[in-house]
């Protein structure tokens, strides 16, 4: 099931809506390094507030997601982990580092804001 | 309350299918979310293993009743190649398929119980148990 994207100024917003399987997440990676090309995006939101498990791929995909946006000039945040996923994927060893999170949407935007003004700042 | 669950594991679809049960059961027998999360995350990863390596396999679930102690059991189990280092399979970091090598040791630390059979040739079994559930709707 796709998740839908939502182009908003230099931003594009991902919001999930479902349990993605490995093969929607792939998707979600090609088709936001793709979009932020197509639409010069200076950011990318990934709001996975309804993401009932972040596993082992999830992580590993999201984390290449964020590079792979960053490669192209796109900030990347991942906002609204549920307190339960984020204790599960300690639990799990897992780490998003290198990757920007915020706790939702509202707070995603803001630094976003802050960040790609930062960015066009200094080219 | 169901007493046993089988998922058969053939695609990725099958997986999230196999840890949105887990995880309903989990909340239907009185395990807390964080721990529903948990065995949901547990189930993905010990699925995702078995569809890389042995293409199919099933996950089982059933509830476990002990004394005074409910809990779930996880059962997966595959006819796949088998793990011919079990032990270097439980190493954090180890990977055979440029994966993070979490998956086995991770969904370990996730439950309570845990442990591995693997024959080369003959197929890989895993099961885990989680206990803390405080009861089932059934259970006043």
């Amino acid at each position: 099931m796709p998740v839908p994207i939502l182009k908003q100024g230099r931003y594009l917003i991902a919001s999930v809506q479902s349990a993605l399987t490995d093969e929607d997440l792939l998707q979600l990676r090609e088709t936001l390094t793709t979009m932020v090309g197509q639409h010069r995006s200076r950011g990318v939101m990934v709001d996975v507030t309804v993401l009932d498990v972040v596993d082992s791929f999830a992580a590993r995909t999201l984390r290449n997601l964020a590079y792979m946006c960053r490669l192209r000039g796109a900030e990347t945040v991942i906002a609204g982990i549920q307190p339960e996923v984020a204790f599960a994927m300690v639990q799990l060893g897992l780490n998003l580092e290198g990757t920007r999170t915020t706790l939702d949407l509202e707070a995603g935007l803001a630094y976003l804001r802050v960040r790609t003004r930062r960015n066009a700042r200094h080219g | 309350m169901a007493e046993e669950i089988k998922a058969p594991i053939g695609s990725d679809v099958d997986t999230v299918t196999a840890r949105q049960r887990g995880r309903a059961l989990a909340r239907e027998l009185g395990f807390s979310s964080g721990d529903a999360v948990r065995i949901a995350t547990a189930i993905s990863e010990v699925a995702r293993n078995m569809l890389a390596y042995a293409k199919h396999g099933e996950i089982v679930l059933r509830t476990l009743c002990e004394g005074n102690r409910t809990g779930l059991l996880i059962i997966a189990r595959d006819e796949g190649p088998g793990i011919p280092d079990v032990e270097l399979a439980m190493q954090d970091g180890y990977s055979t398929s440029r994966g993070l090598g979490l998956g086995l040791p991770g969904a370990k630390r996730l439950m309570d119980e845990f442990e591995i059979v693997s024959r080369v040739g003959a197929g890989t079994t895993v099961t885990m148990k989680k206990w803390g559930a405080r009861g089932g709707h059934g259970n006043r």
